[in-house]
């Protein structure tokens, strides 16, 4: 699905990404745990191609294209769906407007047809229900005014919209409460397949009761650090941070 | 050192006289103040206090070398006329019948300037002082075959008015169309005024509107301004509201190679009420001026103003608003807002609100604000699927929405929808 190979990446003189590699094949949930400005978002963005990040060193293979040579929008065409950390407002874009814009541009990317009105309001129905969005919020505009948790959901209700290949969900499982963070996780496993992959970006363990990686990979100081199981997880929860910082310090000396 | 005086006013008259027709309806003592005003002042350029980003005398100077009037006679207007409307069009700045629609709306009266009886003659020109501006002096002097509308008292137009003003030339030329437009008591009616402007040839309009809105009258008025490179305008509006009346206008400048806009209201008497709404795009070397001026003269009135304009190339774009709190305009409300958004680092806008408050016990408030695109929802969006271009119009559009939504006549409202996205 992708393969990341020695990423370096940087904003201003800042380096943040100092050589990431990592595997993802089709099929498998991956889970990106580590410290706070550890690289995490940045790692997600400069997948997504924010123009901001400059790659340095490294490349990027998406299904046997050149990633990083793509814009953001053709990346998303590509099949890459990001769901924000910070997802954005956008005032006088209504989401359905919005969706149907993005829909459209991804099908004509594929040189598909739109897709007739009838079809997208019953894949906008269906998908509402699958993340148990308030359809008011569907006809308002896009995040505008949104509570936290609504905004989450509704980077997940996007995502089963639009059907990505790779999805990297950015501490998606942040500001929800016990029933949203279910409800994330149920439109994740429903979505899931053996075709599609799973980057999840978390600081908790149970967002992973929900959604169970198959690996989990500690990113820290812009490099992942250690990669394991499932177990992984729960080993950082008991334990934290600690041993991985005093491993890294003592190597840096 | 003193300025040396431009002739362009005297060029024009120069060129201009032996082709127009006699203004047989202004009398001949405001024709004279007129022409001497115009002799006297010129017209103005950038060192014009009022005129400062809008150097006109520079324009004539540069596009309008060799006035001809080579006026062309337009045969067919179909194309943009709206469903449910009643149109009336004007070519040239003279009201053409034949182009017209039959008026069978109840209450309306249409008279050609001419065909007014003398005493309804003195409205014209009763509201635009011929000694305040050197357009409206220029209109004067030269001013086209208008017409009075006037909306009895009591009386609800069924259908809106649909004013279309045709400028079309084979040559330079200057035209000067003119209206007085009246509502009685407690009469209501939208009228909506576009400019096109359809010949080979370069064509100044000088537009002269005078609007009476009666006691608890109410006029929703539409400027629809889409003249392309050819059209070089003008356009003052002269509005005075009566005792409960209330004014809207909404003004969209989608093109045109210079567009000047004096909106003036003069709420001129208790509780009563103006809404100003303003919405540009210009690109090129275009240069849409909107000058609006609320002269609040009596108590208890209120005023708002919304001008938002997205500037692309190196054009310019100007707001400039000025509200005027006379004394005895106790408990005046007052509002004015101009949102900016530059597509292009050569740009520019130039906002300047002006509050002059001699009352004491008022609410006026101002804002201005200028920005690029937001390029985080541009990544947002680009995240989604969608393209740069396609990103730029949903925001755009989602900018311009809040002046386009005041359009409450749906036919306009999809017209311009569709025109203004063509436009980016
Ligand atoms: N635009 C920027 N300008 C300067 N520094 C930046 C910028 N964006 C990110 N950084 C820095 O890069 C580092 C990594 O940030 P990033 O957001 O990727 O961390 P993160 O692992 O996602 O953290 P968190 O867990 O808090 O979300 C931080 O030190 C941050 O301050
Ligand atoms: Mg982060």
């Amino acid at each position: 699905m992708i393969t990341i190979k020695n990423l370096h990446a940087s904003i201003g003189d800042k380096e943040i990404l100092k050589g990431i590699n990592l595997e993802i094949k089709a099929g498998e949930i991956h889970a990106i745990m580590g410290p706070n400005g550890s690289g995490k978002s940045t790692l997600a963005s400069v997948l997504a191609g924010r123009e901001d990040y400059e790659v340095t060193q490294g490349e990027v293979i998406f299904n046997g294209k050149n990633l990083l040579d793509l814009a953001a929008e053709d990346r998303a065409r590509e099949g890459l769906f990001l769901a924000f950390q910070y997802p954005v407002e956008i005032p006088g874009v209504s989401n359905i407007n919005f969706l149907k814009t993005a829909l459209n541009e991804i099908r004509a990317y594929h040189g598909q047809e739109e897709m007739p009105a009838k079809d997208f309001l019953a894949l906008v129905k269906e998908k509402q229900k699958l993340v148990e969005l308030d359809g008011k919020l569907t006809n308002r505009s896009v995040n505008e005014g949104f509570s936290g948790g609504e905004k989450k959901r509704n980077e997940i209700f996007q995502m089963a919209m639009l059907n990505p290949k790779l999805a990297v969900l950015d501490e998606t499982d942040s500001g929800l409460d016990i029933d949203a963070l279910r409800i994330v996780a149920t439109g994740v496993n429903a979505l899931k397949s053996k075709d599609n992959a799973f980057v999840v970006i978390t600081h908790y363990q149970r967002l992973l009761d929900y959604i169970v990686p198959d690996f989990v990979h500690i990113l820290y100081n812009g490099k992942i650090v250690r990669s394991g199981g499932k177990e992984l997880a729960l080993e950082l929860e008991a334990k934290g941070y600690d041993e991985i910082k005093k491993q890294f310090e003592s190597l840096e000396k | 050192m003193i300025a040396e005086k431009s002739n362009t006013a005297q060029l024009i008259i120069d060129k201009i006289s032996s082709t127009a027709e006699k203004v047989d309806f202004i009398d001949n003592d405001r024709l004279s103040k007129a022409l001497l005003y115009l002799e006297n002042k010129g017209i103005p350029n950038n060192k014009h206090e009022d005129y400062k980003y809008c150097n006109i005398d520079g324009i004539f100077k540069k596009e309008f070398k060799n006035i001809e009037q080579k006026l062309n006679v337009v045969s067919d207007v179909a194309q943009y006329k709206l469903k449910d409307a009643l149109t009336l069009v004007v070519v040239n700045g003279n009201y053409s019948e034949s182009l017209s629609d039959k008026l069978i709306l109840k209450g309306l009266h249409l008279t050609a300037f001419s065909n007014l009886d003398k005493e309804e003659k003195k409205l014209i020109g009763s509201l635009a002082n011929v000694e305040s501006d050197a357009f409206i002096a220029l209109n004067t002097a030269f001013s086209g075959a208008g017409f009075h509308l006037k909306i009895e008292d009591n009386e609800q137009l069924q259908m809106p008015i649909h004013i279309l003003y045709v400028s079309s030339a084979n040559s330079e030329a200057l035209v000067n169309p003119r209206n007085v437009i009246e509502l009685g008591k407690n009469a209501e009616a939208t009228i909506i005024e576009e400019q096109i402007c359809i010949g080979t040839g370069k064509v100044f309009t000088n537009f002269l509107s005078e609007k009476f809105v009666g006691e608890n009258a109410k006029l929703t008025s539409y400027t629809f301004q889409n003249e392309g490179a050819n059209g070089f305008s003008v356009n003052t509006n002269q509005v005075t509201i009566n005792r409960y009346g209330k004014y809207d206008n909404t003004t969209v400048t989608l093109s045109g190679s210079l567009v000047r806009n004096n909106h003036n209201v003069v709420l001129a008497a208790q509780n009563c009420e103006a809404h100003l709404n303003g919405l540009f795009t210009t690109k090129n070397n275009q240069l849409v001026d909107n000058h609006t001026l609320m002269d609040h003269q009596m108590p208890n009135c209120e005023s708002n103003e919304l001008y938002k304009g997205i500037i692309n190339d190196k054009s310019t774009g100007v707001f400039n608003g000025k509200i005027y709190v006379r004394k005895d305009a106790q408990k005046t409300n007052a509002y004015q807002s101009s949102k900016n958004i530059l597509l292009s680092d050569d740009a520019t806008i130039n906002t300047k609100p002006q509050l002059e408050i001699y009352a004491d016990d008022v609410k006026c408030s101002h804002g201005t604000s200028t920005g690029k695109i937001d390029e985080v929802a541009v990544f947002y969006l680009n995240a989604r699927g969608i393209g740069r271009e396609s990103a730029k119009k949903l925001l755009l559009n989602a900018f311009a929405q809040e002046v386009i939504n005041k359009i409450e006549v749906d036919e306009l409202k999809d017209k311009i929808l569709n025109l203004f996205e063509n436009e980016l």
